[in-house]
């Protein structure tokens, strides 16, 4: 698998890291109810097909927001956290 | 039919034209009393202690595919119980114990076989580690030696003792560790179950779950309409999708781990081998391939293949521990999806939707649990009560903090 | 018997190469491979089979071979299942039939045979269960010692293996026809092509069965379609290299045999394995011939019939009297031509009945071969027509089924292929794979003229695809003749038909998997271990399918095919791990004193990716533990001196690092003034802790954050997370300076003398200060921190000048009285004071388990605070930290060891905790220990048995508070 990273271009899977999906970009308030902390933390929808996850690229230090299929792993599209939403 | 090796010369002389169906091919009736959803090994499970322990016999599996089609049929076959928190601990005993009696318990042949499973370690820290390890095995009242370096070279004399980039400090031995034949333990768990009157229908896909006020009366399937008073969803690798028809997100993102089996060899590994320094983990089936694993491609995935960074680390990890395989050559590759919680451990527990329930979240540990979590999920759909060795196995723990994080590698699921 | 005919485009015969099988000495030619070789030299069984150790003979001249699979020695060692078909003869090669004892011709097992009713598909699953403790005993170890092929030698294999990376615009898998004409449209178009062929010789089927191409022969289109390729710079062409699998991208997995087939290969690696990315790929991987299963199948002298040709055309193999068998056009028209080249055929058979031709042999249409006959290879066979039986005598029977095309690479992303009726085969779909396309025979166009077409059509739409523009391409004139057959998969006649001839599957054995209820392709699969064999089924799954289909009353499209999983030839561990084996597993990071430390003798201990000294011994030390107390005394009473170079070291800068810094840890380091430090813990985001360290204020806008030498990168990519996640638009930047700075820890009472000779004066720096210094020329950083409990600093220089800095204070120390001190004195020490370290942040543990909940702002959100105020991980229920001391000061605690009440037996439901840390300290006279005990921190005083069942070891201890020495920490501080 190749990824694009927005500093280096596409680049080999082995240089990445994912943590999963893209929800932990949603971090509740402080104040937030245990309720919204659990489902931050934990609760996912774990879709199969197209997805939106986080992936680090280790060399430039680049977080990214990848969209990628997750059944057939087609990457279709790919930001840096910064940029996102 | 009762199977034995007098059976095997009677049917021999006979041309094999005796042997019958090993279960019936029945065609789903509109209700049931329970329905398994899910004709993997912990479903199958499920159903046969159903009617076993509890006499729950108007029960049904559904199974999308052909039985035994998931991570059963898919997994490197380690048995093992070598847990260290409560909760754990207690569990996957239960489970070796069962598994101690299983060929007997199924008149079928698992070929499950204690050779003993070796966890080594590279260094001071990792030593104590297992030291906690193996005295919770103790205090569980399982068997667990620890090994030092000369200990672990006597038994596994063609480890790299000399040159490896981390030295072999030693290992923790767990002589009732072990492993068994994953497609029998599904086809003699469905053997059982069957012949105890359970219907096990397969490519009956579940596309929808029947929910009212709060309670669930049955599915839609692939083959129709089908009622019941309590459903167990029991689909690990497909657990979201399947809870999601009854409007629920669950803990859980799934993952893919990749296993390789080596074209055939005459005996060369007798034990199953844990690497310490990276995920590696190997034993050789009866049949003669070296099976072995060793990480999550740790990107979320329904695909069951993997890719080749996932592949070439598995191979640096066997070329430092144990460079004669090199000569071994890779005969076939695969991918499971793995259920992976936020804390490394499963779930068996009732759901916010009654008479539904959920045994999930296996992450890559399942294939060792299949007879207690089936024992224990027949129990809770049987009783409504968790059995005692399964109580913490809670859907809601990640809420209330009462984790069982083996690893104590925190809530990102793809690292357990 | 076997020998030379003439011709054999592969060998030169002037050039004799003498080898070795099974302790014979043999000859073959120049470009034979093994299984040519043996063949020549009239070698008959090459191996015995799986499961009933059946003679088994040469069937094909390709990497689907399953029978002849033989131990090459290599580098000292037999390296075992090496396909006799693809390795390469070379002098003195020395090779060996496996799976049989005493040898390939009298067997010992042989006699599996004779109980053959008895070991039908699954037998072991109904039995071997009695009496239970016969398992591990006895039945397992005998399964296994029967089953089995190869040998693999335990001693070390020291073969060079390599990995290489290769990028291409257009991959073309297969040099036939087909993959000959796109990579030649490709490069003409300028593309960057990369062609592939698994085979020493590029050219594919022409080179097997000869032919016209371009009106000349096929050998000589090749030669100088090769010869254009070869002059273009854009094109690369890699033989003997198998794309062995397809991966996410466009990226391929390829195997090529570098130094396989060359007797000394001195430093040229066995094997190469690559990775090729490419944006584009065609397969043109042709089709394998499939045999008929029908009884006796499996005799040594029973080959695919292209094989036949194939050892005839390249490798002038004689193989004697020939029968063919066969139930489709290609098998009669390569029959002619074998003839008229002037092979023997003896006759040839055709289960059509509408078959007929000019042919100087015998032609039975309507006919099947039913028997055959001769024990260690084939003397008869016995055919049958219109229900008549005959035999003919022969030596070599060629079997044609029909062919399948070669799809496997296609299916690897999980697509299923169609099946095409009018071939009888399954055929790739378009577009099943993205990036990838089959052409040619690999999507079942099976004669030459469509082939050559194909290859151009293939690659003009990859062209297209790139932006590339196709040239203008004449295609050569070949045959186009049409290939017709009628399914024969089984011959229904009494007796064994093999389908499997690897794993011993025949057709009974499908049969009973279906009528045991098996009736899936993937449990009859799994029942009867079709297609498990080292081939994977790639010559008999097809067939198994077909009888399946016929036994269940299904279809064959119907019944499906089996998964098709990478690798499609099997790969080498050594080659996929290639670079791993000893060192080169994992980089080696080594600090700047590293050279001095080992010199010093200074056993080293790995600490993540480091190294690290373990003590520093002298002449006459009994043990190691008398090096760690002498270097524990010069902290504690003159001066010692560690390279902590290997901590984590992050630079974090800007306007808002201080409110960034806020938010990372639990505490508070906006209002940190400059030239101070303090120490700091940071939180997962799910409430436990991570790492802790120090963070000093270098600069109003400029901190230095330290962590722990395990988590550095843990930290580094949380932090930039964190930044680029939550804190949008926030000024500051991070930066990893690890590699950057060399510190030294100098502590003891003695430290601040010590550093008034490297700095001039001692500094006037209170404890948790920093300040920058100059040590000679070189601008430094010096921290008054401790992780001994000491009087401590710790001072930083560019790394380029660490080994000339530990070299001076190592000097200036010893002159104090003092010197260097490892990483276990450093241990000591820190139990001594109940510091922590990853062995007590284990992970599992929080702020509150540790005594650090005061450091927890109330004041401010950071990450980690919501989820650590869950139920589960505060209060009595928790293992919280304590200090253990012994009764007796001699007694040895260990560390993993669980605690229990005095009086209680060690069984889980009484366990209280476990230990974290121990040590001896010389400084207090007796061991110590930090434990996580449940609610550890009420409990002080308290009196446990520390049980050690593992090592035997039980003693009781005391729980206290962790902080053993000087808990005022006066030392320090003053």
């Amino acid at each position: 698998m190749r990824l694009p990273c927005p500093c280096c271009g596409w680049r080999d899977l082995r240089e990445f890291t994912c943590i999963g999906a893209a929800d932990y970009l949603e971090r509740p308030t402080a104040d937030a109810p245990p309720e919204a902390w659990d489902a931050y933390l934990h609760v996912r929808d774990n879709p199969a097909g197209p997805a939106r996850e986080l992936w680090y690229h280790d060399p430039c230090g680049t977080w990214l927001v990848v969209e990628r299929d997750t059944v057939m792993h087609a990457v279709t599209g790919s930001r840096a956290v910064e940029d996102a939403q | 039919m009762r199977f034995s090796g007098f059976r095997v010369l009677k049917e021999g002389f006979g041309g094999n034209r005796g042997w019958k169906l090993q279960w019936r091919k029945p065609d789903p009736k509109p209700a049931y009393d329970m329905l398994i959803i899910g004709g993997g090994g912990h479903g199958l499970a499920t159903a046969y202690y159903l009617a076993k322990n509890h006499g729950m016999t108007n029960v049904a599996v559904l199974e999308k595919g052909y039985l035994g089609s998931g991570n059963i049929g898919r997994n490197t076959t380690i048995v093992r119980a070598n847990y260290f928190l409560p909760g754990n601990s207690e569990f996957y005993s239960h489970s070796l114990k069962l598994w101690e009696g299983l060929e007997e318990e199924l008149n079928y042949n698992v070929m499950h076989s204690q050779r003993g499973l070796i966890n080594l370690f590279h260094s001071d820290g990792q030593r104590d580690a297992f030291a906690r390890r193996g005295n919770a095995m103790l205090a569980q009242g399982d068997d667990a030696i620890l090994l030092d370096r000369e200990g672990v070279r006597a038994i596994l004399p063609y480890l790299d003792f000399e040159q490896a980039r981390f030295p072999i400090y030693g290992g923790l031995y767990h002589k009732r560790g072990g492993t068994a034949r994953h497609d029998a333990v599904a086809w003699g768990y469905a053997r059982g179950a069957d012949l105890r009157g359970v219907d096990l229908i397969e490519n009956c896909e579940v596309t929808g779950m029947s929910v009212e006020s709060g309670r669930v009366s049955g599915v839609s399937t692939t083959r129709g309409e089908i009622s019941a008073r309590k459903v167990g969803i029991v689909t690990a690798g497909r657990t979201s999708q399947v809870a999601a028809m009854a409007g629920l997100r669950l803990p859980i993102e799934s993952h893919i781990l990749q296993a390789f089996v080596t074209e055939g060899l005459k005996p060369c590994i007798d034990h199953v081998v844990s690497f310490g320094m990276g995920h590696f983990y190997i034993s050789q089936s009866d049949k003669g391939g070296l099976v072995f694993g060793g990480d999550l491609d740790f990107y979320p995935s329904y695909a069951s293949r993997g890719n080749l960074p996932g592949v070439e680390q598995v191979m640096e990890a066997g070329m430092t521990l144990m460079p004669m395989i090199g000569r071994a050559k890779i005969l076939r590759s695969w991918g499971g999806i793995m259920d992976m919680t936020p804390d490394g451990s499963p779930i068996i527990d009732r759901t916010p939707i009654d008479g539904l329930y959920l045994d999930a979240g296996w992450c890559y540990g399942g294939f060792k649990a299949v007879p207690a979590s089936g024992w224990c999920m027949a129990h809770l759909m049987a009783t409504d009560q968790p059995h005692p060795v399964a109580r913490r196995f809670r859907l809601d723990r990640f809420a209330t903090g009462r984790l069982l994080d083996e690893e104590g590698t925190g809530s990102q699921h793809n690292l357990h | 018997m076997k020998r030379r005919a003439s011709g054999g485009s592969a060998i030169e015969r002037a050039r004799g190469v003498p080898f070795r099988f099974d302790g014979r000495e043999m000859r073959g030619c120049r470009g034979d491979t093994l299984a040519s070789a043996l063949l020549a030299n009239g070698v008959r069984p090459v191996g015995r089979s799986f499961k009933y150790h059946r003679p088994r003979g040469v069937l094909t001249a390709g990497s689907e071979e399953p029978n002849a699979l033989v131990e090459l020695k290599r580098d000292g060692a037999y390296q075992p299942n090496i396909r006799a078909t693809l390795q390469e003869l070379h002098p003195g090669l020395e090779a060996r039939a496996q799976n049989c004892w005493p040898s390939v011709r009298r067997d010992v097992l042989a006699v599996n045979d004779l109980l053959a009713p008895f070991l039908s598909a699954g037998f072991y699953y109904k039995t071997f269960m009695w009496p239970r403790a016969f398992w591990e005993g006895l039945y397992e170890p005998l399964i296994r010692r029967a089953a089995g092929l190869g040998r693999l030698p335990r001693a070390y294999d020291a073969s060079l293996h390599e990995r290489a990376f290769a990028f291409c615009d257009l991959l073309v898998i297969g040099s036939g026809p087909t993959g000959l004409m796109a990579a030649l449209t490709a490069g003409r178009a300028g593309a960057d092509v990369v062609l592939v062929e698994e085979d020493r010789q590029m050219g594919g089927l022409p080179l097997s069965q000869g032919g016209q191409i371009d009106g000349r022969g096929a050998d000589g289109w090749v030669q100088r379609v090769l010869r254009e390729l070869q002059g273009l710079p854009n094109v690369r062409l890699m033989p003997r290299t198998s794309v062995f699998g397809v991966y996410d991208g466009g990226v391929f997995g390829a195997l090529e045999r570098v130094g396989q087939h060359l007797a000394e290969p001195g430093l040229v690696p066995r094997e190469c394995y690559w990775r090729i990315t490419a944006k584009r790929a065609i397969l043109a991987s042709g089709a394998l011939e499939r045999p008929i299963a029908h009884p006796g199948n499996d005799r040594p002298g029973v080959m695919l019939l292209s094989a036949v040709a194939s050892y005839w055309q390249r490798w002038a193999v004689d193989p004697g009297r020939v029968v063919v068998f066969g139930n489709n056009d290609h098998a009669l028209t390569t029959a002619q031509a074998l003839a008229a080249e002037g092979m023997q055929i003896a006759a040839y058979i055709d289960s059509r009945e509408d078959v007929a031709g000019e042919a100087p042999f015998p032609l039975r249409a309507g006919a099947e071969v039913v028997g055959t006959r001769g024990r260690q290879g084939l003397r008869e066979v016995t055919i049958r027509a219109r229900g008549r039986e005959s035999r003919i005598a022969c030596d070599t029977l060629g079997l044609s089924g029909g062919w399948n095309p070669t799809l496997a690479l296609t299916c690897h992303q999980g697509a299923r292929p169609v099946w095409d009726e009018a071939i009888a085969a399954f055929v790739p779909r378009p577009g099943m794979l993205p990036g990838l396309e089959a052409a040619g025979a690999a999507r079942g166009c099976f004669s030459t003229a469509a082939c050559l077409a194909d290859g151009v059509e293939a690659a003009r739409a990859a062209l297209a695809e790139l932006g590339l523009t196709a040239p203008d391409i004449a295609l050569p004139e070949a045959d186009d003749s049409p290939y017709t057959l009628r399914p024969l998969w089984q011959v229904k006649a009494p007796g064994r038909a093999w389908l499997d001839f690897a794993n011993d599957v025949t057709t009974k054995d499908v049969k009973l998997a279906a009528q045991e209820g098996f009736a899936s392709v993937e449990h009859m699969k799994r029942y009867t271990t079709q297609g498990m064999a080292p081939d994977q089924g790639k010559s008999s799954n097809m067939g198994a399918l077909a009888v399946l289909a016929d036994a269940t009353g299904g279809s064959i499209p119907g019944t499906g095919t089996t998964t098709f999983r990478p690798p499609f030839v099997p790969v080498s561990i050594g080659a996929l791990g290639a670079g791993a084996r000893g060192k080169g597993f994992r980089p080696e990071r080594r600090t700047t004193s590293d050279t001095q430390v080992r010199a010093l003798g200074a056993p080293m201990i790995e600490a993540g990716l480091w190294y690290r000294p373990s003590y520093f011994p002298k002449p006459g030390d009994p043990d190691w533990r008398t090096a760690c107390n002498r270097e524990v005394g010069y902290v504690r009473k003159a001066v010692g001196v560690c390279d902590v170079s290997t901590l984590g070291k992050i630079a974090v800068q800007g306007p808002d690092a201080g409110r960034f810094l806020d938010f990372v840890y639990t505490g508070t380091m906006s209002r940190l003034a400059v030239g101070r430090v303090r120490y700091g813990l940071m939180l997962r985001e799910d409430g436990h802790v991570m790492d802790d360290g120090t963070c000093a204020r270098l600069g109003e806008q400029d901190y230095l954050v330290t962590t722990t030498t395990a988590a550095a990168g843990e930290v580094m990519r949380h932090l930039e997370f964190v930044q680029q996640a939550f804190c949008r638009g926030w000024q500051l930047r991070l930066c990893s300076v690890t590699e950057q700075w060399a510190q030294m820890a100098i502590a003891g009472p003695l430290a601040g003398e010590l550093l008034a000779h490297v700095l001039g004066e001692v500094p006037d720096l209170p404890f948790m200060g920093y300040q920058p210094v100059q040590v000679g020329p070189v601008a430094a950083r010096l921290f008054r921190i401790s992780f001994s409990g000491e009087r401590g600093y710790e001072l930083a220089v560019p790394a380029r000048y660490g080994a000339d800095l530990f070299r001076q204070l190592v000097a200036l120390a010893e002159g104090l009285g003092g010197g260097a001190y490892g990483m276990e004195a450093l241990n000591v020490l820190r139990i001594e004071k109940g510091f922590l370290t990853h062995a007590e942040i284990d992970g599992f543990v929080t702020a509150f388990d540790l005594g650090l909940q005061g450091m927890m702002s109330r004041k401010k959100d950071f990450i980690g605070k919501a989820a650590s105020g869950r139920p589960g991980l505060t209060g009595a229920e928790r293992l919280q930290l304590v200090g253990l001391r012994p009764q007796d000061p001699t007694a040895e605690l260990t560390a993993g060891a669980h605690l229990y009440p005095r009086e209680a037996p060690a069984k889980a439901t009484h366990g209280q905790g476990h230990v974290k840390s121990v040590c001896y300290s010389p400084t207090l006279g007796t061991w110590l220990g930090l434990a996580l005990v449940t609610n550890g921190r009420a409990r002080h005083g308290e009196m446990l048995r520390l049980d050690d069942g593992l090592r035997g070891n039980r003693c009781e201890v005391t729980l206290c508070d962790p902080v053993f020495f000087d808990p005022e920490g006066g030392r320090m501080r003053d």
